[in-house]
């Protein structure tokens, strides 16, 4: 048995922190929550040496051990707590060089905390072309610490970060400046009053309000109010603290760090006159939206033909090569087709994924942040919620948890609120298999119309994410503080294997998660739609049989149908077709949109497991769902229904798990109860102007 | 004079700032008594912000410039 140690990953956003994790884990990742709490927890294994394995954990970016969000805090609290489970033997602080000044005040704060540290000054690679050049013994020397120079670029070394973890014995744990020199006197009493404990510790607790052992800040307060006086002295400490570590790092850097200003390329700043400029950058921005959107409608197309293709010949083979009884007719009518309809929507939500993640990866994104921040504070929300909201085109799952670094709790909300408005990866199958069948395949000014019209609904998606946030920010009665600071990253080209892995991981998770509601969803639906209640369903071979004139196909057709019509399912859908009848929907579509409030996805599968069964045809669900016909023979899928059904999902909230995900982090019911009922009120009348209208 | 005050591409000292209502974020990346600022661009009706503090970009809103007092330095 080899030993296993816990190594903990800290440092400011944009360091290259994430590339460290994927150079020292590769594959050997997974991502879960924090036990009560929705911030990801990203965990990776770790070989060092022969009898020495590690676990990776990869902790949230913060700027410093002073939290200013949920994100930030897990990284106090799991750092201050020696008996957490998580607690690191070894804590890696990255840094990266251009901004090494910075990342020193966090790396100075966790020396404080005792923790054997390593430092990693990462992107060396750029050392020689910004002519930055470090000593590096010498300031192993003067910061306490081993210095290993990587870069997550070039790959160069991971293998001496291996080697220094595996060392970890030898590593230094002492502080490398002493902070209460900004005020011995309030220092000294403290320790005096708590002997026992760290006083890095202590002034965290009395600073962050963050439990750690059995004192929190009220202890502190009753046993002596002194030490927690006002905010407005304790902000000015903590100022002079910001300012002594500063010094301390300006001391170190001046003898170590040799900045040669000329050989700087001013090509950065050059990118951000365009990228940034009050008209320019908005047009690019735009161009580069509309490229997304024509690319998951022009790319996605044949791997998607290919995937169909696969499945439905899947279907038939299970269907004629497996014996008729209840478990394989379920798997070659229900699972199969099922599961065809997650599977299929792959290509898409890869490549949207591919673009977030570069648009992430560049730095593009921050300067998006920055365009958009005066725009959307006239709607209640913060230059952040962009992130949100273009995140939520993915999935309003991570887009809610990337709320959290939004530190003004009234435009956090919200965005919370309204983000579930945004076209999410989710309603993209039932938009494209309406859009093929209700949109003509031609080319307006060189565009494809389809693209322009699925272009058109996410623009409405944000279109009404805005109006939503606009009436909240008059409804909403929320004390108003900013806190807006938003770093600029530089410009980077994006790692190829970070943005493979975060696709490759977010695709994967929501194959599963949407596979197994779907799953769950398909055989339930079959199950009912196999069998009825009243005897007719058991006759339908007599019942449909006495009709005169019948092909054998014809004949089996009307069974089939006969018989959904008698089913449980058929019921249902009946008995909500009064209700929908008016928004140009039949009793099945019914049932699709019924069994779509678990999640939206699953209306493609249902609509499959629904036209499937009983039948014997070779088609696709499109096909079918193109010869549905009304019972007067005029056809279900007209532009008139197709619209108002688009616009019913793109307004309505059909998503567990999206309400989950509101009630955690709301910490209330309300939020999702409102959510629930506004958002499907808005989407029927719409749905129903909509189909009235054309 | 503020931060709010300074025009594009000019640079400046800080003076002071309010520390009860200037984030501490800001003042941890730099934004410090005595440590330089560069506004590089704005944002159109000149909010927010997008500065160079002590080598770090960070772009923050008008309001919080509102509190911080700089004195240009004329090059």
């Amino acid at each position: 048995m080899s030993e296993r140690i816990k190594v903990a990953l800290i440092g400011n956003p944009n360091t290259g922190k994430s590339s460290v994790f994927n150079l020292l884990t590769g594959l050997q990742q997974k991502t879960g929550n924090y036990p009560g709490i929705t911030v990801e927890k990203k965990e990776g294994f770790c070989r060092l040496t022969k009898e020495l394995s590690a676990t990776i954990l990869d902790l949230p970016g913060t700027y410093s051990l002073n939290a200013s969000s949920l994100d930030e805090n897990v990284v106090i609290e799991l750092l201050m707590n020696r008996k957490h489970k998580d607690f690191p033997d070894v804590a890696v602080i990255v840094a990266d060089i251009e901004n090494i000044k910075r990342n020193l005040l966090l790396f100075t704060q966790i020396k404080d905390l005792g923790i054997p540290s390593i430092l990693v000054v990462n992107m060396s690679d750029r050392m020689r072309r910004k002519g930055i050049s470090l000593d590096v013994e010498m300031m192993e020397q003067q910061l306490n610490t081993k210095i290993v120079l990587t870069s997550t670029l070039k790959k160069k070394g991971i293998d001496t970060l291996k080697t220094q973890i595996a060392n970890y014995i030898q590593l230094e744990n002492s502080s490398c400046l002493d902070f209460r020199d900004i005020d011995p006197d309030y220092f000294a009493s403290l320790q005096k009053t708590f002997p026992n404990q760290s006083i890095y510790k202590l002034w965290l607790v009395i600073t962050q309000d963050v439990n750690f052992a059995n004192i929190d800040r009220n202890t502190i307060q009753s046993t002596d109010g002194d030490h927690t006086r006002s905010t407005s002295f304790l902000k000015r400490l903590q100022q002079r603290e910001t300012i002594k570590r500063y010094q301390f790092i300006n001391e170190v850097l001046k003898k170590n760090l040799q900045i040669n200003r000329e050989q700087a390329t001013d090509f950065q700043s050059r990118l951000d006159r365009i990228l940034t400029h009050r008209f320019w950058g908005y047009v690019i921005f735009f161009v580069i939206l509309l490229t997304i959107f024509q690319a998951i409608y022009d790319w996605s197309g044949y791997p998607m033909d290919v995937i169909d293709s696969a499945f439905v010949s899947m279907s038939e083979w299970a269907k004629s090569n497996l014996p008729s009884w209840f478990v394989p007719k379920l798997i070659a009518e229900g699972i199969i087709p099922g599961l065809g309809g997650v599977v299929i929507f792959i290509p898409q939500i890869a490549i949207l994924f591919v673009f977030i993640s570069i648009l992430e990866e560049t730095g593009y994104m921050s300067r998006v942040v920055f365009l958009m921040d005066r725009v959307l504070r006239k709607f209640g929300l913060s230059g952040k919620s962009v992130v949100p909201l273009i995140s939520g085109t993915a999935c309003a799952i991570p887009a809610i948890m990337a709320t959290r670094n939004i530190e003004n709790w009234k435009e956090r909300l919200i965005t919370i609120l309204v983000t579930p408005f945004t076209t999410c990866s989710a309603r993209l199958p039932v938009y494209l298999i309406l859009i093929a069948l209700v949109i003509p395949d031609t080319r307006v000014l060189g565009a494809n119309l389809q693209g322009l019209v699925l272009m058109g609904l996410y623009l409405m998606g944000f279109g009404m994410a805005l109006a939503g946030a606009y009436v909240l920010q008059l409804v909403l009665k929320l004390p108003h503080k900013t806190a807006f600071v938003v770093e600029m990253p530089n410009y980077r080209i994006p790692i190829l294997r970070n943005i493979g892995i975060t696709v490759y991981n977010k695709t994967k998770s929501f194959v599963l998660e949407a596979g197994k509601i779907i799953l769950a969803i398909s055989i339930l639906l079959w199950v009912l739609a196999s069998n009825g209640p009243s005897s007719s369903f058991g006759d339908a071979d007599n019942i449909v049989g006495q009709e005169q004139g019948l092909t054998q196909i014809e004949l089996e057709q009307k069974i089939s149908a006969y018989k959904l019509e008698q089913s449980y399912l058929g019921h249902v859908g009946k008995f909500i077709e009064p209700a929908i009848a008016p928004l140009g929907y039949d009793w099945k579509i019914g049932i699709a949109i019924v069994s779509s409030f678990a999640a939206r996805e699953v209306f493609v599968g249902t609509l499959a497991t629904i036209y499937n069964v009983g039948t014997d045809e070779e088609d696709t669900i499109k096909n079918r769902m193109a010869d549905e016909v009304h019972p007067d023979g005029k056809p279900v899928f007209t532009l008139a229904s197709g619209m108002s059904l688009m616009i019913f999902y793109a307004f309505a909230m059909q998503c567990m798990s999206t309400l989950a995900i509101v009630r955690k982090e709301t910490n209330s019911w309300k939020w999702p109860a409102i959510q629930l009922v506004v958002m499907t009120l808005v989407a029927y009348l719409a749905a129903f102007a909509t189909f009235q209208v054309l | 004079m503020t931060l709010a005050q300074l025009n594009k591409g000019e640079k400046a000292v800080v003076e002071d700032l309010n520390t009860d209502l200037v984030p501490l974020k800001l003042i941890e990346m730099g934004c410090l008594p005595g440590n330089q600022i560069e506004l590089l661009q704005l944002a159109p009706f000149k909010d927010p912000l997008f500065l160079n503090v002590n080598g770090a970009q960070v772009a923050i809103r008008k309001e919080t410039a509102e509190h911080i007092q700089v004195k240009r330095t004329v090059e």
